[in-house]
């Protein structure tokens, strides 16, 4: 076998394993994405599924920045959080059920990000647990109520030690004031976030601040 | 032929595997809004203005942004712990930073002033 022929069939076994790749994930249709591409995102609290109570919020705290590092001006969550709970709308059921020509009237939000969380912490087994966040999202476009992107991200992560270095680097650089008090299921929430938002053909497409954002939309 | 594939290669690899660098100083801002929630007894607003504003003076002596909400946030923290003046002058940051938050900001603003 000549250097030819091996390449050949290097090729030949990239190209398998590329349509491979492919056929495992449905790309996501991006047609009214790119109609209606927002440069803003408002995202609200997630409506609870999961049997944790401190899952909204501990959940809604690790959302900002990759949807804010995937290009997108995100507002900030606490602030608008308390401003609804002002302005008679104390749950998230009751944000996520206001009117949206409002929401855009008082925020000037192009979309807002629904988020809808399954599941969010710890499972108990026999000899060990498992914490498990599962959450559902629609991106919705406030001046026209179309859905323009809708995904779904889950992660877990075992009792002995994470086995994820960049989340343990993540974790580890946070102060210690503040990281005592993190539960596991906020840590575990930026692995479903990044399987959630990044996924090249099924997560949110690059925005306006991202060096990645295609101007041809 | 053969060696400029493998050069090519070895830099899409070099490039995929690179740890993606942050536009932004995101230091604790999610860590104090989560404890916002739900430490706040052992960290209080005044403690949460502490850790933000040191993020801060990271972000400029390495000359970063901070991000998308950040001033807004940092100045809601002012306004709950009484120091109106810097309460709008993060808004008005925030505003010039990211033009997005106008309509917002603006309303928050009117909040603010009338404390």
């Amino acid at each position: 076998m000549n250097l030819r022929t091996l390449f050949r069939v290097g090729a030949l076994l990239c190209a398998v394993g590329l349509t491979a790749g492919c056929q495992t994930v449905k790309p996501y249709d991006y047609t009214n994405f790119r109609a209606h591409p927002p440069r803003s995102i408002l995202v609200l609290p997630p409506l609870n599924e999961s049997t944790a109570i401190e899952g909204t919020y501990g959940y809604l705290t690790t959302v900002t920045r990759p949807v804010a590092e995937r290009g997108y001006y995100v507002f900030p969550v606490a602030v608008v959080d308390q401003f609804m709970k002002e302005n008679g709308l104390p749950t998230a059921n009751e944000m996520q059920q206001a009117p949206l020509a409002k929401v855009a009237e008082i925020t000037g939000a192009d979309a807002v990000l629904f988020l809808d969380l399954k599941q969010y912490g710890a499972h108990y087994q026999i000899l060990s647990s498992v914490v498990i966040v599962e959450v559902a999202a629609k991106l919705v476009d406030t001046r026209t109520g179309i859905l323009l992107w809708e995904g779904h991200g889950a992660a877990q992560q075992g009792s002995n030690g994470s086995g994820n270095i960049l989340g343990d680097l993540i974790a580890a650089a946070i102060d210690q004031a503040i990281n005592k008090h993190t539960d596991r299921a906020h840590q575990v929430s930026r692995l479903a976030n990044a399987n959630l938002f990044f996924p090249e053909q099924t997560g949110l497409p690059y925005g306006p601040y991202s060096p990645k954002y295609d101007k041809a939309h | 032929m053969t060696r400029a594939i493998f050069v090519l290669g070895a830099g899409l690899m070099l490039a995929g595997c690179a740890a993606p660098q942050s536009r932004y100083e995101w230091g604790s801002y999610e860590e104090v809004v989560y404890a916002s929630y739900l430490a706040h007894d052992d960290v209080p607003a005044e403690k949460q203005v502490e850790f933000l504003e040191k993020d801060y003076q990271t972000a400029r002596s390495t000359n970063r942004r901070m991000p998308p909400g950040w001033h807004a946030h940092l100045g809601y923290l002012y306004y709950q712990v009484g120091r109106g003046d810097q309460a709008r002058q993060e808004l008005l940051t925030e505003k010039a930073e990211f033009p997005e938050s106008a309509v917002f900001v603006d309303r928050l603003l009117a909040n603010v002033k009338k404390q």
